[in-house]
């Protein structure tokens, strides 16, 4: 488990953080190609932007992000997750994420390709 | 339908009529014809009007002047006399009509007069049983109460009712003449003429004899005798009407000459009734017979079998030389059509092609060449006019597409012309008009010198009067060509149900999505 401090980014109005989030528990979990248990219905990370402030941060593709600034993100729906994301007035986010051993990762974004 | 209700008639002489088998075609008729009767006779709801009936060869033209005599009892000829008489085509056609000319009179005017004289008896039975005790012992008689005369309305309305009810079911024009009896209705005949007849055996025992005072008594035996009429007519309803709407079985029904098939699901009848009834779907459902599309495949078999009729009659105990010749030259020939076999399929191919093409071809100039012409006329013309007006135009092209599709021989220049008027009249467009030569229609759509009707022959090693079982297989023959008819029972029906929960049918929509934050 990992903990990341990601400072947003201001682009024009948004704050945006340079990364994609999927799953959720209003999703299937079993079209998730980054968890290991197929039921698992928590906040994946599914893309990270190529020099954003989630990368530069430490976040890495396949990351499950367990919390968000405290708030849990293990039983929430998508759009909750997002809305925690995306809170306007707050610059820093702090994430735990758990991460499965590089190789794994790697491994996963090979095959999804 | 035979309409077999006799009261008096039938019971007394069907033994005797069937007695006599081979009496000869008239005096059999006859004997079956004195079972119809008025008031109870079947007549089976009209397909037709009467001239195009008459199935296995009765009835139709007489069955216009008797009409009115509430006659509805078909009597056909005997099954096996028809059979024979179909030996010489020819003079068959003709001198049938002759013949049924004479032969229906006879039979149709005894069965009318026994269903009248029937039915006034059954009708005018409770009068009497009320108006007698008037006529002979009047002054002994006790006066009639209130509760008497209201069965005096009783008795009068339940008479009208029953004449309603008699009149709806059973004096209708007939639809067929069949072979043999109906049997339920000479059952139900029969079941009347008893039951009259213990009502006025019983009656001239005891009230007669006794000349019995209590009239109302009288008056409550008469309207028991009017219920219990009316309650044989329900019997009637439920045994001719009722029973055969179920169906039960299904009838397959092919054609002889060119394979066409229908199927027809029919209740329990007896083999004469379902033959009436295929037959009057056979008007409407076969597309109708012609005898010039046979004719190719006909030349096509007899090429076929030219070949290869080479058999050995003498048998294999001949001695063996002749036989070692004769089997080396039958083997020889037999290669020899086998080789012809092998190119006639495909003669057959390429002519059938080409045929197609030709009527394609022919079609195509015909449906230019009509609606072509349909925009035309301006002025005023009245329909006939109008016809002829157009006609000449088209006429070519119509006349080479029928002969390409063989059907020249069943329209007339005439019937043309009339079409045409018709469509005109009733704003039909070009290809309305066409429809009725382009494809080829059931014989109710041509005209009634088409319909064979009167000469039909049913063939059934089966008894006709007994009822469809599964396998009955009939034919019904015409002059040119037979229907093979077999019936195969509907099975039983086995339903099961299934118990669906309707919670269960709430589901969940699961996407996968992804958001960039």
């Amino acid at each position: 488990q990992q903990r990341i401090e990601i400072h947003k980014l201001r682009d024009g109005d948004n704050l945006i953080l340079g990364f994609s989030i999927g799953g959720g528990i209003d999703q299937d979990p079993s079209q998730n190609p980054f968890s290991e248990d197929k039921t698992d219905k928590g906040i994946y990370v599914t893309r990270v932007s190529k020099g954003g402030p989630a990368e530069v941060a430490g976040l890495r593709m396949g990351d499950k992000i367990m919390q968000v600034n405290g708030w849990d993100m293990t039983m929430v729906t998508h759009d909750q997750a997002r809305k925690k994301l995306t809170k306007k007035n707050e610059d820093v986010v702090r994430l735990l994420v758990t991460r499965k051993s590089l190789e794994n990762a790697v491994r996963q974004s090979m095959m999804q390709h | 339908m035979d309409t077999e209700s006799a009261y008096s008639g039938y019971s007394y002489y069907s033994g005797r009529s069937r007695g006599s088998h081979r009496h000869g075609e008239r005096s059999r008729d006859r004997h079956k014809s004195r079972s119809k009767e008025s008031s109870r006779s079947e007549k089976s709801v009209t397909i037709n009007a009467p001239p195009a009936e008459p199935l296995l060869g009765d009835q139709s033209v007489r069955g216009e002047e008797v009409q009115d005599d509430n006659w509805g009892e078909t009597t056909t000829a005997v099954t096996g006399t028809s059979e024979h008489s179909l030996s010489q085509e020819d003079i068959v056609r003709i001198s049938k009509d002759l013949d049924d000319s004479v032969g229906l009179d006879c039979k149709r005017y005894l069965n009318v007069a026994l269903s009248v004289i029937l039915g006034l008896v059954v009708f005018l039975t409770p009068l009497a049983f009320l108006i007698l005790p008037h006529l002979l012992w009047p002054d002994r008689l006790r006066a009639c109460g209130t509760a008497c005369e209201g069965l005096f309305i009783s008795v009068a309305f339940k008479l009208l009712i029953l004449l309603l009810a008699v009149w709806a079911l059973f004096f209708r024009p007939p639809r067929a003449g069949l072979p043999r009896i109906f049997v339920f209705r000479a059952l139900l005949a029969t079941l009347v003429l008893l039951f009259v007849l213990s009502y006025w055996l019983f009656y001239g025992v005891r009230i007669l004899d006794s000349q019995d005072e209590d009239y109302q008594g009288i008056v409550q035996y008469a309207v028991s005798l009017v219920d219990a009429l009316l309650f044989i007519h329900y019997l009637a309803i439920v045994l001719l009407e009722l029973r055969q709407l179920q169906p039960f079985f299904s009838l397959c029904v092919t054609r002889s000459t060119d394979g066409a098939t229908q199927h027809y699901n029919l209740g329990q009848l007896s083999i004469q009734r379902a033959a009436v009834v295929i037959l009057e779907n056979y008007y409407k459902d076969f597309p109708v017979h012609n005898p010039a599309l046979l004719t190719a495949s006909k030349s096509r078999a007899a090429k076929h079998l030219a070949g290869l009729k080479v058999y050995n009659v003498d048998g294999p105990g001949e001695n063996n030389a002749a036989a070692g010749i004769a089997q080396s030259q039958s083997r020889a020939m037999i290669a020899a059509a086998a080789r012809r076999r092998d190119s006639s399929h495909n003669e057959l191919y390429y002519e059938e092609a080409e045929h197609e093409r030709r009527v394609r071809k022919r079609r195509a100039r015909l449906v230019v060449a009509v609606e072509e012409q349909k925009k035309a006329p301006g002025d005023v013309m009245d329909p006939r006019e109008a016809a002829q007006a157009i006609f000449p135009s088209m006429a070519r092209a119509l006349q080479k597409y029928l002969r390409t599709t063989r059907q020249q021989h069943l329209h007339s220049m005439e019937s043309i012309q009339q079409h045409l008027a018709f469509s005109i009249t009733n704003n039909m467009t070009p290809k309305a008009f066409l429809e009725s030569y382009l494809t080829t229609g059931p014989t109710l759509q041509y005209g009634k010198d088409r319909w064979l009707a009167r000469q039909w022959t049913l063939i059934s090693e089966a008894s006709v009067t007994s009822g469809l079982k599964d396998g009955t297989v009939f034919l019904l023959k015409c002059i040119d060509f037979s229907l093979v008819v077999t019936t195969k029972k509907i099975p039983y029906i086995q339903l099961a149900e299934e118990f669906i929960d309707p919670k269960s049918h709430k589901f969940m929509l699961r996407l996968q999505s992804e958001t960039s934050v």
